[in-house]
């Protein structure tokens, strides 16, 4: 019974889920179109909700968005085409995945940056290895006067 | 502390830039062509060939944006200044709402169409409304204003750049 109601649940989930809801919107095109069309729009960033892909979004300007994207593959143009129109018109931002160019230098390198920044810090200041080599200097017959004298005092901890 | 002072700096500049202020693309580009839907007989409509020959200002706008109602009567004002042509685009709406709109608030524009599909807002690289462009007598936009227009913005900004415009007649 409990099983029922939990694929109940799921399956009304499921009906609910906004990616559902939108599915149904456009559906006029011919499938490889249609296919085609969803991997641009995953690629494509909405400029109104920024974390999210066009295809993903429910704002309505992703919706018309989804819809140009689907006309203009229909019409013969290539990906590539319809990424360059979005980007003519919003820059790059409108791509989820910025291009690799002088200006994002930074952003790509950053990551390796970081790694070569900490494999530097580690070898500096970790030095793994020499610190189990690493035996202090003998104490000196001044240091070794005071530690005897120290052990032999009674009472103390 | 240097880390420290790094992650600091990182977050001064971070947090207090706007993500939604995006940079425009549009400036010093010719005003895509576009055909837009009338919202009503008695409402002229706003064609291609009318941004052209004189500074225009563009209004992107809406029934549904909350910050439109806000700058609506600054526009008024803008509208029965004489120092711009205002020119009304009603977006993602419907003649009906659009309509409504202006007999309810007034209508600053001296002509109005209808973006129902975002056709010309896409080609505009708009986000959201209110957007403002600013063009110049060759049907070159000079100037994007992204929210609402305010008494400061419109006497700090746009006034001094119509005026360049109309001085320089480039």
């Amino acid at each position: 019974m409990s099983r029922l109601f939990f694929l109940f649940c799921l399956i009304a989930i499921q009906t609910l889920s906004p990616a559902n809801a939108q599915e149904k919107t456009e559906s006029d095109f011919p499938p490889a179109i249609e296919a085609e069309a969803r991997t641009v729009g995953k690629s494509l960033r909405c400029v109104v909700c920024q974390n999210q892909s066009i295809e993903d979004s429910s704002a309505p300007l992703a919706a018309d968005m989804r819809q140009l994207v689907r006309e203009r593959l229909a019409a013969g143009d290539t990906p590539e085409e319809v990424r360059a129109f979005m980007t003519d018109r919003y820059g790059n931002f409108v791509l989820m995945k910025p291009p690799f160019q002088p200006d994002t230098f930074i952003l790509w390198g950053a990551p390796f940056a970081f790694v070569l920044i900490a494999a530097l810090c580690w070898r500096l200041y970790l030095r793994p290895g020499e610190r189990i080599l690493d035996t202090p200097d003998p104490l000196s017959d001044e240091e070794a006067a005071r530690l005897r004298a120290r052990l032999q005092e009674p009472g103390d901890i | 502390m240097g880390v420290l002072a790094i992650i600091t700096g990182f977050f001064a500049i971070g947090l207090t830039r706007d993500p939604h202020a995006l940079p425009t693309m549009m400036i010093d580009r010719p005003m895509p062509d576009f055909k837009l839907e009338p919202l009503g007989d008695e409402i002229p409509l706003l064609t291609f060939s009318d941004v052209k020959g004189e500074v225009t200002l563009v209004n992107v706008f809406g029934s549904w944006c909350v910050a439109c109602a806000a700058e609506h009567s600054e526009l008024m004002k803008i509208g029965n200044s004489g120092a711009v042509t205002l020119y009304g685009v009603d977006w993602r709406d419907t003649a009906f709402e659009g309509r409504q709109w202006l007999e309810q608030y007034g209508n600053p524009y001296s002509k109005v169409g209808l973006d129902a599909d975002s056709r010309l807002a896409i080609n505009l690289g708009v986000t959201g409304a209110p957007e403002s462009f600013l063009i110049d007598t060759e049907g070159r936009i000079r100037y994007k204003h992204i929210g609402p227009i305010t008494p400061e913005v419109w006497q700090e900004t746009f006034l001094p750049l119509i005026q360049e415009i109309e001085g320089g007649k480039q």
